[in-house]
């Protein structure tokens, strides 16, 4: 089949196999390695999206990666991708595509009445008109809907993304004369390369100026280059864009195993992102060609004369039938003579040089020197093109205007790496320089241009780079290029918008639809800086971060301050270089897989229990054991009940644990702990704080000492990791010369508090060959033939143990004393359970109480405090941390109504807020609210009644200030 | 992400480390109160080389001191911590 503009021959399309695909529901033939643009050009389609604010219709600008206009959402359920351009998916039989940002249809557009009020909503138009007064909360909705891109995809993504490391000597980004000249260079030396290209096939810009490389033809050339990088070990990867380049030779690389919207093969991936470690690199990413700025240069039928030249003959779908091209050097020419070739009517060359190619090949096409395109006519497709010649303006019928602004060398990578650009003022170019890394730049992407140039550039950098490493060079000459079209030569400037045409309407940034005036206006508004610029024209932020608008925008912005472009700048090059969806940079750690799950030792008895789980960290610990009917606060309450009127017991497993040992172990917890513990008795525990070195507390735990050289030292759950942190630092860095070694427990040992008056008779019964220690002592035991430690230590306010246990035997302990719990009418209890009655009791707890700011003042703790020597002695000395007007904890009792964590105190009603509530509960054998808060004044204000008031959940109440103490204030139930 | 060459296990990638704090800010035990803040809350914060205490905690666990330059990022010497 040949529609209308597919030319009849050749290219490296297989012509011999047609694919279906839909476009806003209407089913295309293509042919297999088309691109979406390509097969809808060669189908006459010329109509591909609609503007991001005005809605103007837009075709093609690029073929490739660069192309602002054509972005369609590609795929069905799961798989569909929003803003994918359509020059950026190769056809695969039924791909789905759809054009976005039109209502109700691409070719009827009610939005395009924006046009009509174009003039009145320039750049920072919403932001001028709608803040203030909260008006933008009511119409930014609209706007959002009205202004934007594609939407999300509202099904689960159905594919599996992998993340592979990876290592080679040298890494060549861009597959073009550059880069394939490079690699051939590296490989020949031997070493390992990764030759990385983001389109399917390898070639870059010899796939739209054909070339005969060392005699053979240029795809021939390339797939014997990859050949001899693969036999080296290396590898070349197509369809895999290099995406960021991060420290220390780190580049990350996305490779598509299927196309947008399209299933993987089987056992495939949708993506792989490689995270590439190379020991030098070689970037040869060509160049982007930059518009030129006229009236009505987006309009559909106005694009790149490099994408012209790559849909005319690579893809051999005609891009128009008379062409008007443009241009400020010498790629008019090529252009010229590459559409004619295909069969394109050259109208006119448009060169705004005085002087140019004088070659005899052109006098075949009508010049135009010093002259340049004003504006141009037509409606959705182009019929004229108006350009000012010394001899005046003239009107050029034609369907399309093939526009060269020069070239921009992709330096984005270059930029990550941390390089520095140069300004080419002949080029009208930035080009890179003064690397920082292993890196280099080759070809057009180093502002090198022509094939000849190219291919010695990339070798000399292949050879560069196996230098570096200590290799020897390859022998032998760079490949040799030879091409009948005529090669451009000289570069030029482009010249600037016309004084004529309408600076309205001359887009810089096709994609946000910012315009020339747009840039005019923001200088005019006192924006110079050109990051200001960006954010207030949104010049360069979308999807293609500018990659055909940046130069022209800060070429205008330097014009109006007649300044030069690198007085004005560049904005940042930040990764990635073209989108990444986020499941490749999920990877497998989606779902189940996003964080690791710590299991508890005694999992499996909670299960048995009927526990309800509560994450906590990575860990799942029971929130309560639910029986029928009950809610959690219902099994919260009857459980605390049983540990205060019988004996209950709690999984404690997770509990930071630490062997101390060694001659100096005392001295060294002097250095961790804020309280005594070096004169502990052998058999005998304390609790204890630990600050952080700025004074503040970071953590509270209990210190035992087991032996007259061996400690055990328990915090809390969640702080585990950092204490371990805490005390290698200390044993290290602080105190190298202590004899002591440290050995964390948390995993080897768990643990099981056992609570309630009857605790003691429990542990009585099934403790084998000792008396229960008295509070705040150790013993060693058995329980069910299993050795275990018992510590008399108390959470609950109850007469309680602590039994410790090898993690590989706990479970006979477990069913031993709740089987002694049952017995006595007790039973397990979970978290809620345990926050009741230790609230009160008025226990503080990392996370609520101890939030990052209290001192052990603040906490009523100044009594435990040793007179110096531990971390954060010199900062506690600050006069601040002794204020009485500071946040100290107190006791809340509840008056009436509500009483909920997290919510303000204050004095009265509306008043500043003058505290918070940190915990709240319920009593546990009576009725009533209570809780702990944080409170300017702390204790100082005991029996004041003050408000408490949470807005976001409408709660409200009134409590009165009392000791944080609502159980057994002497302390008797401790004792035996 | 950058490498450190650990002086035990060789180049590792930066995330197997933990940044512990420059040397300079390192506060003895049993400073007082004025030496304490000056070394905590005073830092010099150089735009250049920084001599670094890190720890190899998904690895072999070693202190070490690194020299990397705030700037560019290069890290020019790692060595097991000694003391200052």
């Amino acid at each position: 089949m040949t529609s209308a503009f597919g030319t009849t021959y050749g290219g490296d399309i297989d012509r011999s196999r047609a694919i279906a695909f839909t476009f806003d529901g209407k089913t295309f033939h293509g042919r297999s390695g088309d691109t979406l643009a390509a097969a809808l050009m060669a189908d006459d389609v010329r109509l591909l999206g609609r503007g991001f604010k005005y809605h103007r219709p837009r075709g093609l600008l690029g073929a490739g990666v660069e192309e602002p206009n054509a972005l369609v959402g590609v795929g069905v359920g799961g798989r569909f991708e929003p803003n994918t351009r359509a020059t950026d998916v190769f056809l695969y039989e039924g791909l789905t595509a759809v054009s976005q940002n039109r209502w109700p249809s691409l070719a009827f557009d009610l939005g395009a009445l924006n046009q009509a009020i174009a003039r009145f909503i320039p750049a920072g138009f919403y932001y001028k008109t709608f803040f203030g007064g909260g008006t933008w909360k009511r119409v930014e909705p609209f706007i959002r809907a009205a202004a934007g891109l594609g939407r999300p995809p509202t099904a689960g993504d159905t594919d599996t993304f992998l993340h592979r490391a990876a290592f080679c000597d040298v890494l060549v980004v861009g597959s073009g004369p550059a880069g394939l000249a490079a690699a051939d260079a590296a490989a020949r030396a031997g070493a390992r390369v990764f030759l990385v290209e983001q389109d399917a096939l390898a070639g870059g810009a010899l796939l739209r100026d054909p070339a005969e490389i060392d005699g053979f033809p240029g795809e021939q050339w390339a797939a014997d280059v990859g050949g001899r990088v693969r036999s080296g070990g290396g590898r070349v990867l197509t369809r895999t864009t290099a995406s960021g380049f991060h420290d220390h030779g780190l580049v990350a690389l996305i490779q598509r195993h299927a196309e947008p919207g399209e299933p993987p093969p089987p056992g495939f991936p949708a993506q792989t992102r490689w995270a590439l470690r190379a020991r030098r690199v070689v970037l040869a990413q060509g160049s982007i060609e930059r518009p030129l700025l006229f009236s009505g240069n987006d309009r559909p039928g106005v694009m790149l004369a490099s994408a012209a030249r790559t849909y005319a003959q690579r893809f051999r779908a005609r891009p128009g039938r008379r062409a008007v091209i443009a241009g400020c050097d010498d790629h008019v020419y090529l252009t010229a003579s590459s559409l004619a070739a295909a069969g394109v009517e050259i109208a006119a060359i448009v060169d705004s040089r005085d002087t140019g190619d004088q070659r005899d090949a052109q006098r075949a096409f009508p010049i135009h020197r010093g002259s340049q395109i004003v504006s141009t006519v037509g409606g959705r497709a182009l019929r004229a093109a108006v350009i000012a010649t010394p001899a005046g303006e003239l009107r050029i019928a034609c369907d399309l205007i093939a526009m060269s602004g020069g070239q921009t060398p992709v330096v984005h990578l270059h930029m990550q790496a941390g390089g520095g650009l140069a300004w080419d003022a002949s080029a009208g170019a930035f080009t890179p320089i003064g690397p920082r890394q292993n890196q280099d730049s080759a070809g057009a992407g180093a502002g090198r241009h022509g094939l000849a140039v190219a291919l010695a550039d990339g070798w000399r950098a292949g050879g560069d780079a196996v230098e570096a490493l200590g290799l020897a060079k390859a022998g032998g000459a760079p490949p040799a290029g030879r091409s009948d079209r005529p090669a451009p030569a000289a570069a030029g400037s482009p010249p600037g918008l016309h004084a004529s045409a309408n600076a309205k309407t001359a887009f810089v940034d096709f994609q946000n639809d910012v315009t020339a005036a747009d840039i005019d206006l923001a200088w005019r508004e006192g924006y110079r800086s050109v990051e200001h610029l960006k954010r207030y024209t949104t010049l360069g932020m979308a999807t293609d971060q500018g990659k055909t608008s940046n130069l022209v925008g800060m070429t205008r912005m330097a014009e109006a301050q007649s300044r030069t472009p690198p007085d004005v700048g560049l904005t940042t090059f930040r990764p990635p270089y073209t989108p990444v969806t986020l499941g490749a940079l999920a990877g497998l750690a989606v779902g189940d897989h996003v964080a690791p799950r710590r299991r508890l030792p005694l999992h499996d008895a909670h299960l048995a229990e009927n526990a309800f789980w509560q994450p906590s960290g990575y860990w799942s610990r029971p929130r309560s054991y639910r029986q029928a009917g009950e809610d959690h606060a219902k099994a919260a309450l009857r459980e605390a009940r049983a540990v205060r009127l019988a004996v209950g017991m709690v999984d404690v497993s997770t509990l930071a644990k630490f062997d101390v040992s060694g001659p100096d172990a005392g001295q060294f917890l002097e250095l961790i702990c804020a309280t005594s513990v070096a004169r502990l008795k052998v058999g005998r525990g304390r609790y204890t704080v630990m600050l952080r070195e700025d004074g503040v507390v970071a953590d509270d735990g209990t210190v035992w000492r087991l032996g007259k050289n061996r400690f055990l030292m328990t915090s809390s759950t969640g702080g585990a990791e950092v204490m371990a942190h805490r005390l290698s630092y200390a044993r290290h860095v602080l105190a190298p010369a202590l004899r002591v070694t440290i050995t964390p427990l948390q995993e080897a040992w768990a643990a099981i508090a056992l609570a309630g008056p009857l605790a003691r008779s429990l542990m009585t019964e099934i403790a084998e060959g000792i008396e229960p220690p008295p509070h705040m002592s150790s013993a060693a035991a058995a329980i069910a033939g299993e050795r275990v430690l018992i510590l008399g230590a108390s959470y609950s306010g109850e007469r309680a143990f602590e039994v410790y246990v090898s993690s590989f035997a706990a479970a006979p302990v477990w069913s031993a004393l709740l089987a002694g719990c049952r017995a006595r009418g007790g039973g397990p209890y979970g978290l809620d359970a345990m926050d009741l009655l230790r609230i009160e009791k008025g226990h503080v707890v990392v996370g609520a109480e101890i939030d990052g700011r209290v001192s052990p003042h603040d906490l009523g703790m100044a009594t435990l405090l040793r007179a110096n020597g531990f971390i954060g002695y010199g900062a506690l000395q600050r006069p601040d941390f002794r204020r009485l007007d500071r946040l100290r904890l107190v006791g809340l009792e509840g008056v009436e109504g509500a009483l909920p964590e997290g919510a303000m105190l204050t004095d009265r009603p509306g008043a500043r807020p003058s505290g918070h509530v940190t915990s709240a509960g319920v009593r546990t054998l009576c009725d009533g609210a209570i809780g702990l808060g944080l409170l300017h004044g702390g204790l100082d204000r005991r029996g004041e009644i003050i408000e408490v008031t949470s807005p976001t959940r409408g709660l409200r109440g009134r409590v009165r200030v009392v000791e944080p103490l609502f159980h057994d204030p002497e302390g008797d139930r401790y004792r035996d | 992400m950058m490498l450190i060459s650990c002086p035990f296990c060789g180049p590792r990638a930066h995330v197997e480390f933990t940044y512990e704090r420059p040397v300079e800010a390192v506060v003895p035990a049993g400073a007082q109160e004025d030496e304490a803040i000056g070394l905590l809350y005073q830092r010099t914060n150089p735009r250049g080389v920084s001599r670094e205490l890190w720890r190899h905690t998904h690895g072999c666990r070693a202190w070490l001191a690194v020299e990397r330059d705030t700037f560019t990022h290069a890290v020019s010497a790692v060595a097991p911590w000694s003391g200052r």
